[in-house]
């Protein structure tokens, strides 16, 4: 099918096979049954994706959401939207976190964090939603905010908190408070960085009460705005309780108090938009020393991949037993559809090679079959050659997992992947994983699985990810099952095997879900597949933010 | 075929002063500098950094901004003049242009004053002595009273006289102060009073002089022109009936729906009284006695018996008028008669329209008059055809009659001109419009083979004016000029009053401020979609590094569209407060297209795509409608906003 093109333009491909040999051809055969398929279900796939975003969009319901505005507040996405570039983008993180978690919703986990540009510096964001319990901490708005915190730190983001929060949420408290990554880190996190250089800036846009004082408190700077910002220990009830002292919320921890008396804020803010603005122009003001890490390797004129980016949809497969070729994904990724791939004819269950996404480069690891022992000898050599040259690693994960058996083993398998752990946690580059399908075993270790801290991890929404396959499972712990009840000589049906089995898929199915996942925060966010190339290029561009590191590795099993 | 220089002084002017500022500063420069002359422009402090400095070869500072310490600075001017070494002075219009002591001062500087001799000046200055002159001389006059016997009571028989209405005006100053239309009899006292004690606390003279007052009045003006070797011509009239505040908003030549036989005896009428108007009383009787000149002069003998003619009739040496010149007619459309009103000794704002018809550039006829050169054409030679208009672009606020506005011009950018198309202008974007001056921000002047093609195509160079940062009159001249009336040249110096309500706003008038709410919705939303096309890209461009990423179209939300509002101040004529705050909703949708909703449930918004085309224009498609769209991008400073400040041009232009 390469043919055509010749006859029909000859001189544009003479010229394009000078500039690049790479071209990934277009391997997609649309009028296949898989692909009508495939279409078919990714579309209803990423139609129940919108509507869950549709509504977590809605933060607490209408009647929070009026109550809230009738104080003169902004939504937190609106914040965000307010404070950002006008018209910038925004890279929206864990935007179904708490996504039917506990009995009461809790919708985005009662927080909104993400990655945005504020006078042309990429910001950390974070929001509290008091449309939400009244953005109050839940155990998983504590592990977002430090996710938020942690993403900041690992590329140098300053962090800027929309604080608007009643405090941890205290029937939890347990959960929420004394542990390590708990409510205490919060601040912990605020004080690292900010020893670090990364500015930690407070906005308090409502009521900061008990621990929540210490955001504002422990920032480099922090706005407040008149009446709806509170900043207190305890709020006037516990303190009539406490002291018998009787005192307005605004008398006891409003901003002329904090501005003028305490000093626990610095800039005074008329209304919201004021507060906003001045934030704006904090971040204006900064003037990091050098400014944003900006890599020398970007280029501003790159090409559009050749093939429509919208195909990913129908490329993955939703039944995951079904071959494809990952590099008709990559061809949808890729700038220019030009992909430079690394030992192409050794250990191809694994394909790797370099490219760029939107002028960025990029070293790529995509499974197309099981791990064999080439394969993460391959994938070891890889990464080390990216970590050389500072080049981020896309992982497009698709993994069932090693290969087993006694001639793998033989070979030293469990050694070779080792190596390709050994690559990936100590790799010291940016690292983005994409989980395009399944997400199994020892195989989302050696693809960068949450485990090793990429810097982004998202899920499509026709992913899966366990500890291995629900019918591999519901197989072993049928037959442990069996020989317990066999020592204890009871009768085990066939039809009871059955519905045991069944009972294991299904919470498998359930577990391996990329909502059951996401909403307890295993990765950054389940994304439609045609997103992928531009959620991609924001999460390079944001990474290349904190500049290069060197890799140093530990002892490789040789 | 060039006639002998008869020049008193036998120096021709090189280098010419131009004592004034503006639009009509530079129109000076640009004829003195196409006949090859120097020019020399003056300014205030205000006016460092304008267009008639920049324009000319030198620029000398005269004083601060308020004109009677600058552009009313006679000693500062000829002071300039003097080291700058030019020979003569172009006065322009306003400030000294009819000063009578200005240009003796210039005389005897020996300075040559572009413009007619002081005498001139000074007795077409005085409306009464100017029409004691040009009763004298024939020309008729609108009945009244123009006498030195101020006492109520006379004053009175002399308005029954007369016959009402009556015209109660001072014979000092202008711009209708002191002015008062008397009904009946029995208001004359009252109106006489209030008028006496109005001119002295403006002009420091309570005279007062009478006139009939006519209801259905015209003004129509006649362009002059003489050399100093006494030769007058006319080069056909102005009608400049359509006034606003007692000053022109549109003017054309030649006048509508006048005959030709109208149109040669107001013609030769002018030119009759610019010949007496040279040959003044000066104070020396109170009789002018009209005396043989040359053959072409009027052989009319006469005298006028005053009551105070103390010594006989005198034959003053005669003064010829020369320079360019304009005799006022009003013209009553009930009787069809004329009578003179005043003459202006010097170029009129509105003298391009004569030009257009013409043919010719009357700034280098005042310079060759100067020199002592005759005029270049006879009467019979100056050719006439088509019609042309000027439109006066002011910054004003219509709604609040007219008032004067001030301000930066943020964003300018008036039509092109062609050969038939001119923009006389003085000022460029970003330029200031003070309080200290005139706030005229350009005349456009426009000609058509006929009255109804120049008007068609001035409508067209209106609606693609752009100004932005200030309010102009640009939207009410078009409405004007739409109007039927006006379009069958039914002009009158009342016209705005009398259709008042087909100009204006009425703001009680619910169906029209319903039409307006939804026109402005509409074009907000276009607005609206233009802004943040403007803004992704003026982002993307100063981004740094790989950060351009974040500015792309559409901006990237995960699983959703990016959406935001825009809050956009609508200028609402229909409101008490003048503006309101239209709140639109903008989603952004891939390609370049925007949904954007104005809040109204029961609308669904409109889908609009925005093309770039270049830094202020766009290409707007909506509903299958695609238009141009300039977009005016200029800050301003608000409290809590720090950007820039958007104001929208749309075109073609919506009519409200």
């Amino acid at each position: 099918q390469c043919l055509i093109p010749w006859r029909m333009y000859p001189t544009t491909l003479i010229s394009t096979r000078n500039s690049s040999i790479g071209i990934l051809h277009d391997t997609l055969d649309r009028n296949s049954d898989s692909y009508t398929r495939n279409s078919k279900v990714m579309d209803e796939l990423v139609s129940q994706l919108h509507s869950h975003i549709l509504k977590v969009m809605e933060g607490g319901g209408p009647e929070a959401v009026k109550r809230h505005r009738s104080r003169n507040k902004l939504l937190p996405r609106e914040r965000i939207d307010r404070l950002i570039d006008p018209g910038s983008s925004f890279l929206e993180l864990c935007q179904l976190a708490g996504h039917e978690l506990y009995q009461e919703s809790l919708p985005s986990g009662g927080i909104v964090i993400g990655i945005g540009t504020i006078h042309k510096r990429l910001c950390m964001l974070v929001a509290n939603d008091p449309t939400v319990k009244g953005g109050s901490y839940f155990p998983i708005t504590v592990k977002k905010h430090l996710r938020a915190q942690e993403i900041a730190a690992q590329c140098k983001l300053p962090c800027i908190y929309l604080v608007d929060s009643g405090g941890a949420f205290l029937p939890k408290q347990a959960e929420v408070f004394p542990d390590k990554e708990n409510f205490g880190r919060i601040f912990y996190n605020q004080a690292v960085m900010s020893s670090e250089g990364i500015p930690q800036i407070a906005l308090v846009l409502g009521s900061c009460t008990a621990g929540g004082a210490y955001i504002p408190a422990m920032a480099d700077e922090s706005v407040m705005v008149k009446g709806n910002g509170t900043i207190f220990l305890a709020g006037p009830p516990l303190v009539k309780a406490a002291t018998g002292e009787e005192v307005s919320a605004e008398d006891l921890g409003g901003a002329t108090v904090h501005c003028k008396t305490s000093g626990v804020s610095d800039y005074f803010a008329h209304d919201e938009l004021h507060a906003l603005a001045i934030g704006r122009d904090i971040v204006k003001n900064l003037h990091m020393a050098g400014g944003p890490e900006v890599s020398g390797q970007t280029r501003a004129d790159y090409k559009e991949p050749l093939y429509d980016v919208k195909e990913l949809r129908t490329i993955a497969p939703t039944d995951l037993k079904q071959p494809f070729d990952v590099r008709s994904i990559i061809a949808r990724i890729l700038d220019g559809s030009e992909f430079d791939e690394f030992k192409k004819l050794y250990g191809t269950t694994l394909v790797t090679g370099f490219g760029r996404i939107c002028g960025q480069p990029v070293g790529i690891l995509g499974n197309n079959g099981i791990l064999f022992m080439e394969s993460a000898q391959k994938g070891a050599h890889f990464i080390e050659l990216c970590t050389q040259r500072n080049i981020p690693l896309i992982f497009l994960q698709n993994i069932t997992g090693f290969m087993v058996g006694s001639k793998s083993e033989a070979s030293g398998i469990a050694k070779a992947g080792a190596k390709m752990v050994m690559a990936v946690s100590c790799a010291k580059v940016p690292k983005i994983t994409v989980v395009i399908g399944g997400s199994f075993g020892a195989g989302n270790y050696a693809m960068c699985g949450r485990a090793y801290s990429p810097n982004f991890m998202f899920f499509w929404p026709n992913a899966r990810i366990s500890v291995m396959g629900g019918p591999q499972a519901a197989g072993v712990l049928a037959q442990v099952e069996r020989a317990t009840k066999k020592k204890r000589g009871i009768q085990w049906t066939k039809e009871e095997e059955e519905k045991f089995k069944a009972e294991v898929v299904e919470a498998y199915d359930r577990e391996g879900s990329p909502y059951y996942a996401t909403s307890r925060l295993w990765d950054d966010g389940i994304i439609d597949p045609a997103d992928t190339r531009r959620m991609l290029s924001l999460c390079i561009s944001a990474t290349l933010n904190r500049g290069p590191e060197a890799t140093k590795y530990g002892v490789f099993r040789m | 075929t060039t006639p002998a220089i008869k020049s008193s002084n036998n120096q021709r002017i090189e280098k010419i002063l131009i004592a004034n500022r503006g639009e009509i500063a530079c129109r000076i420069i640009r004829t003195a500098k196409r006949l090859g002359l120097r020019t020399v422009a003056v300014y205030s402090d205000a006016d460092r950094d304008s267009l008639h400095v920049k324009s000319a070869d030198e620029a000398f500072r005269i004083g601060p901004p308020p004109a009677r310490l600058s552009y009313l600075n006679s000693s500062a001017i000829i002071e300039v003049a003097n080291k700058s070494g030019a020979q003569a002075i172009h006065p322009g219009y306003g400030f000294l242009s009819e000063s009578a002591d200005f240009a003796q001062l210039c005389e005897d500087e020996n300075l040559l004053f572009i413009g007619p001799p002081a005498s001139a000046i000074r007795d077409m200055g005085d409306k009464s002595a100017s029409k004691r002159i040009m009763g004298a001389a024939g020309v008729p006059l609108v009945p009244g009273y123009h006498g030195d016997e101020q006492d109520i009571d006379f004053m009175k028989l002399e308005a029954d006289k007369i016959g009402y209405p009556i015209l109660i005006k001072p014979t000092h100053g202008g711009g209708g102060k002191g002015m008062r239309i008397v009904q009946s009899p029995n208001e004359f006292a009252d109106s006489f009073l209030g008028a006496q004690r109005e001119a002295a606390a403006s002009f420091g003279i309570s005279t007062i002089l009478l006139e009939k007052y006519i209801t259905k009045p015209r003004h129509i003006e006649v362009q002059i022109f003489g050399d100093k070797q006494g030769n007058v011509i006319h080069l056909y009239e102005r009608d400049c009936s359509v006034q606003r505040r007692h000053q022109k908003i549109i003017e054309e030549a030649p006048a509508p729906n006048v005959s030709s036989d109208f149109r040669s005896h107001l013609g030769q009428a002018a030119v009759s009284a610019a010949k007496w108007s040279g040959q003044g009383i000066l104070g020396l009787g109170h009789c002018v006695l009209g005396c043989e000149q040359s053959e072409d002069q009027p052989q009319v003998l006469f005298s006028i018996a005053t009551p105070h003619l103390t010594s006989p009739p005198l034959c003053l040496k005669a003064v010829n008028y020369h320079s360019a010149g304009t005799v006022e007619f009003i013209v009553d459309t009930q009787s069809g008669q004329f009578h003179f009103m005043e003459m202006n000794t010097r170029l009129q704002v509105e003298h391009p329209v004569t030009e257009m018809i013409v043919g010719q550039d009357l700034v280098e006829w005042q310079i060759r008059v100067a020199n002592g050169e005759p005029l270049p054409l006879t009467q019979s030679e100056v050719p006439f055809s088509g019609h042309a208009f000027e439109a006066r672009i002011y910054a004003e606020n219509v709604p609040k009659g007219f008032l004067p506005a001030t301000g930066v011009l943020h964003h300018y950018c008036p039509v092109t001109a062609t050969s038939t198309v001119r923009v006389e202008t003085g000022v460029e974007e970003g330029d200031t419009v003070s309080m200290h001056y005139d706030p005229m921000i350009a005349k456009l002047v426009v000609w058509g083979q006929d009255r109804l093609s120049a008007l068609i195509k001035m409508k067209d160079c209106l609606s693609k004016f752009q100004v932005a940062g200030l309010p102009t009159n640009i939207d009410f001249i078009i409405k004007l000029a739409s109007h039927r009336a006006f379009q069958n040249g039914e002009v009158e110096t009342h016209f705005i009053e009398r259709y008042k309500d087909d100009l204006f706003i009425d703001g009680s008038n619910s169906i029209s401020a319903e039409k307006a709410e939804s026109a402005a919705k509409h074009a907000a939303s276009i607005v609206a979609a233009c802004i943040c096309q403007n803004e992704l890209a003026t982002l993307k461009d100063k981004a740094p590094g790989g950060l351009h990423l974040w500015y792309g179209n559409p901006p990237f939300r995960i699983n959703h569209f990016a959406k935001r509002t825009v809050d956009l101040e609508w200028e609402n004529q229909y409101s008490i407060s003048g503006s309101n705050l239209l709140t639109v909703s903008i989603t952004y949708l891939p390609d370049g297209k925007y949904l954007v909703e104005t809040g109204e449930s029961n609308s669904p918004g409109l889908e609009i795509q925005v093309t770039q085309l270049s830094n202020n224009d766009y290409r707007v498609e909506v509903d299958g409608l695609s238009l141009n769209v300039c977009l005016a991008a200029y800050s301003k400073v608000t409290p809590y906003i720090s950007g820039p400040y958007l104001q929208a041009v749309l075109g073609p232009w919506h009519t409200y």
